[in-house]
């Protein structure tokens, strides 16, 4: 049987997503767990990622495993014209997992296919990043207690925010969401997203404002909105500082409200509001170590 | 007056008709018509009530199964198919638009893994009238007017 890969958050069912859930907890409480004694995981990094390679990387470690790889691929032998076939059927030999990041979309998919040991997409260009969104589940089920009934409001690049989308289908599992998405016109919530809302009868509700109606979030999604996007530079000029976050927005929001962000942040959430309780994002990242621990149990069937 | 068949008939094989006239040399790339050793005519412009124009493909001594048939439906929905035995129409068939496409078409997407290493394409067809097709790869969406033939 083809090993277990996860290359697209609809690859998982919302039984897994709830066990990577109870899993990340555990990994929390005691983070220190010898599963992968005597296990080699390969982490590919075909394109640098500083933060989600140390994380996957602090994850392996806390559970023992060693760790071969390549953090870019200059010093692989991709830049000696390797295909991405024959690196994958190699380090499939190799190792007992492999976590990949790559620029070119699909790679992942097709990688999963080529190797014989589970892998797992740590970003395939502007496509998938799967341990991110469960990671962000995470951060919702600690600080709200649930998955269910989350009033999230989604803001910023909600055109291209690969986060954001992952982050919508996954949660459409849970009972009763309701989406709120603030974004300026260019960065909108693209429509093949609008219609299966409404065909799943879920509320959402679109603003371009950024305003007090954010009271009413459990979470706030912030993301940023990337310079690169933009085809003309007046158009970014525009609305890059529309939707900036400051702490004397956060007066009359709900008590239990948190704010994340895939990070990194440039100027959208003012540094005024790292100290407010309701900033989480900091949090939210040491949270991508516990549950790429039990991402990576899950998929080897050691938990 | 003499009525005459434009294109001549086949004593076996098959006749596909209500072929888009800009389809017809896709349907022959895309069933591989170059490389088939039987008897091939066709006919392109031809007058048709129902298109306006149209274009008409007679292959001897071949007989398609459904899923190689089908992969026309990307340019050619409304095909019929006729399967003839010693000059009689012995079969009608028409073209169903397949759930997966694998190969044929490329990705629109440039940044997409199968347009950088030798991989067969793979998509579902998530609308058929017009075909929009999703990669199995890089999951974007390649539209009617984006699709380019291997």
């Amino acid at each position: 049987m083809k090993a277990k890969s996860l290359i697209s958050i609809t690859d998982f069912t919302k039984e897994e997503y709830l066990k990577i859930m109870r899993l990340a907890e555990d990994f929390e409480a005691n983070p220190n767990q010898k599963l992968l004694q005597g296990k080699v995981i390969a982490t590919l990094f075909f394109e640098p990622s500083t933060r989600t390679r140390l994380s996957f990387e602090t994850a392996i470690n806390r559970l023992g495993g060693k760790i071969i790889g390549f953090s870019d691929s200059s010093s692989s032998s991709v830049s000696k014209g390797e295909t991405l076939h024959d690196t994958i059927r190699m380090v499939s030999n190799y190792a007992d997992m492999i976590i990949m990041r790559h620029p070119l979309e699909g790679s992942a998919r097709y990688a999963s296919e080529v190797s014989s040991v589970p892998v797992i997409n740590a970003g395939d260009g502007a496509n998938q990043h799967p341990s991110q969104t469960l990671l962000d589940m995470y951060s919702i089920i600690k600080t709200q207690g649930s998955l269910d009934n989350i009033n999230l409001f989604l803001v910023g690049d909600l055109k291209y925010g690969r986060t954001v989308h992952s982050l919508l289908m996954a949660m459409l599992q849970f009972e009763n969401p309701i989406f709120n998405f603030i974004a300026p016109p260019e960065l909108a919530l693209p429509n093949e997203y609008k219609i299966h809302l409404t065909s799943k009868g879920i509320r959402y509700f679109e603003h371009s404002e950024f305003t007090d109606i954010i009271n009413a979030a459990d979470i706030i999604y912030m993301t940023r909105v990337q310079k690169e996007r933009f085809i003309d530079p007046f158009e970014y000029e525009k609305v890059k500082n529309v939707y900036i976050l400051k702490n004397d927005m956060l007066k009359n929001t709900k008590e239990n409200m948190r704010i994340l962000h895939p990070l990194p942040r440039i100027n959208e959430i003012h540094t005024d509001v790292d100290n407010n309780p309701k900033a989480y994002y900091f949090t939210q990242a040491k949270n991508g170590v516990y549950t790429r621990m039990a991402i990576i149990a899950h998929l080897l069937n050691l938990k | 007056m003499e009525k005459h068949l434009k294109v001549s008939a086949i004593k076996d094989g098959t006749v596909i008709d209500h072929i888009p006239t800009k389809a017809l040399f896709k349907v022959i790339k895309i069933l591989q018509l170059e490389d088939c050793s039987q008897m091939v005519t066709f006919g392109n412009n031809l007058d048709s009530k129902a298109m306006g124009t149209k274009a008409i493909i007679k292959i001897a001594n071949r007989y398609f199964a459904d899923e190689v048939v089908n992969k026309i439906a990307l340019v050619a929905p409304h095909a019929k198919l006729n399967t003839i035995r010693e000059y009689e129409v012995i079969e009608k068939r028409v073209v169903e638009t397949p759930k997966e496409i694998i190969g044929i078409v490329n990705c629109f997407n440039p940044v997409c893994i199968t347009n950088a290493e030798n991989i067969t394409t793979r998509f579902e067809v998530i609308s058929e009238r017009p075909i929009a097709l999703k990669c199995f790869y890089c999951e974007k969406i390649t539209n009617e007017n984006e699709m380019v033939f291997r």
